[in-house]
């Protein structure tokens, strides 16, 4: 019981440090070119407005937190602004200061990419993770890792695939995979007769991808599973993966 | 003193014979044309164009390094709370966990926890009787779950002193490694998040992890409910 207790302080210590350090980077200062801009209490909408600066202060850009901008005055006052009154905010230069966004452009242009989802393999409940890499607009090559959950055993599987996306440029777009991998299976402990095996996969597969917005995708796939087995006949499965959530960077 | 002065003069000697010398090792390095306005104007008119523009910026460029702005939309964390585990009593449960902030609104959340089953009514009072192994009475789970924070607000302490705090519900999908095995959970729940200051958050959490079981020889859905207390820092 001691030990974990040891570990989490050992981690909140590492955080702190971590903390420390980043606090020590010089201010980002910019100069308000609203009318005026209005702090937050807090990174949201539902937080109230306590302080507004004017046009033409110069402020520091403490920190940011999805798009929301926490904003020190000169006076030490402190509060969080929004991304559509900061795209009116200058550079120290005078020029507009640069959010970079990600974009539409950036999801064409995307090289590596990693995602999450939930669905069904053969009957059995599947959580998967996947990352990819983009060699060029179409084509990327993807790995993903498996744990399917089912009633008479649970397996984890590692796939290496190539995706072809056919129009990239789409907003809802299909692609189509294929590759190979492993799967392990164990059989539950209330089993008595099976032993746990390793095998080959082999699958094809498609999907759609949809483009969410800023750096995030939702992707739907199918995939036919071939489990090259030890036994006379290979296995053949289908797997279902919903709904999945991805982002590229 | 009279040894500084018969130093001082040896020394003088010394540099009055070989200084003349050192002219010598002069390097014979053509004289570089000098530079006269006058004579490079003259050379502009009747000449070839020079290449070399005629007022030369003695203003040092200022370089301007821009810092990144620091974006903070992880947190990572730890708890330590109570899971009740369905027949087999409650006892201490400690997790990590990992998450991500979409927007002011929502967020994935990665987490992951360890708790120990205890005794169930039956094998306490029939004795001897042990429906599960030592090693199999581990609980492990993991969870990979959304959030929404429905009611974002502040919590006032005394006069002076307020504190944005959030309300959230979440709901997930995952894994729990229980009796032996792995079991497909769904999990869900709500919790309420005070931030103490831009950069940490103190977390209270219920949780209700749902899953099939057939432990017994009959299948059936167990609830096992969990509340914890947690600390996230935002990077």
């Amino acid at each position: 019981m001691r030990r974990p207790f040891t570990i989490f302080g050992l981690l909140l210590t590492l955080l702190l440090t971590l903390q420390s350090a980043d606090a020590k980077e010089h201010p980002h200062k910019i100069l308000i070119a609203d009318p005026f801009i209005e702090l937050h209490t807090g990174p949201g909408r539902g937080y109230p407005v306590f302080h507004v600066i004017e046009r033409g202060r110069e402020v520091e850009i403490v920190k940011r937190r999805t798009d929301w901008f926490e904003i020190r005055t000169d006076r030490g006052i402190q509060g969080w602004a929004p991304r559509e009154q900061m795209i009116a905010t200058l550079e120290p230069t005078g020029e507009p200061l640069d959010l970079q966004e990600p974009a539409r452009e950036n999801y064409m242009s995307r090289r590596w990419q990693a995602g999450v989802s939930g669905g069904d393999f053969g009957g059995a409940s599947l959580i998967s993770a996947f990352g990819g890499y983009a060699f060029s607009d179409n084509l990327s090559i993807e790995l993903t890792v498996n744990h399917v959950i089912g009633e008479f055993s649970t397996s984890y599987s590692a796939t290496l695939g190539l995706v072809h996306v056919f129009v990239p440029e789409w907003r809802i777009s299909p692609y189509f995979t294929l590759g190979t991998g492993y799967i392990y299976t164990e059989p539950k402990s209330t089993l008595v007769q099976s032993v746990d095996r390793d095998d080959q996969i082999g699958y094809v597969g498609g999907g759609l991808q949809f483009y969410l917005t800023r750096r995030f995708m939702l992707r739907t796939e199918y995939r036919n599973d071939v489990i090259f087995t030890s036994r006379d006949d290979n296995e053949e499965v289908d797997e279902w993966k919903y709904l999945g959530f991805a982002f590229f960077f | 003193m009279e040894v500084s002065r018969l130093r001082l003069l040896f020394l003088s000697a010394l540099a009055a014979t070989s200084l003349p010398g050192c002219a010598l090792f002069r390097h014979d390095a053509p004289v570089p044309p000098a530079s006269d306005p006058q004579q490079v104007a003259g050379q502009a008119v009747t000449g070839e164009p020079s290449d070399k523009p005629i007022i030369e910026p003695e203003v040092e460029r200022r370089e301007i390094k821009r810092t990144r702005i620091d974006t903070e939309d992880f947190e990572v964390g730890a708890y330590v709370g109570i899971l009740s585990i369905e027949d087999f009593e409650s006892n201490v449960v400690y997790g990590a966990r990992l998450a991500y902030n979409l927007t002011e609104d929502f967020f994935l959340e990665g987490t992951i926890g360890q708790s120990r089953a205890g005794r169930t009514s039956y094998e306490n009072l029939s004795g001897s009787a042990e429906l599960l192994t030592d090693d199999e009475r581990d609980y492990t789970y993991y969870a990979l779950s959304a959030g929404w924070n429905a009611l974002p607000g502040e919590i006032f302490l005394g006069k002076n002193r307020a504190y944005p705090t959030a309300f959230y519900l979440v709901a997930g999908i995952g894994n729990t490694t229980f009796a032996g095995d792995d079991r497909f959970t769904v999990s869900g729940g709500f919790g309420y998040r005070v931030l103490p200051a831009d950069w940490i958050a103190v977390h209270f959490d219920v949780r209700d992890h749902v899953y099939d079981i057939d432990l017994l020889g009959e299948k059936k859905i167990v609830n096992n409910l969990e509340a914890h207390l947690g600390l996230s820092i935002f990077f």
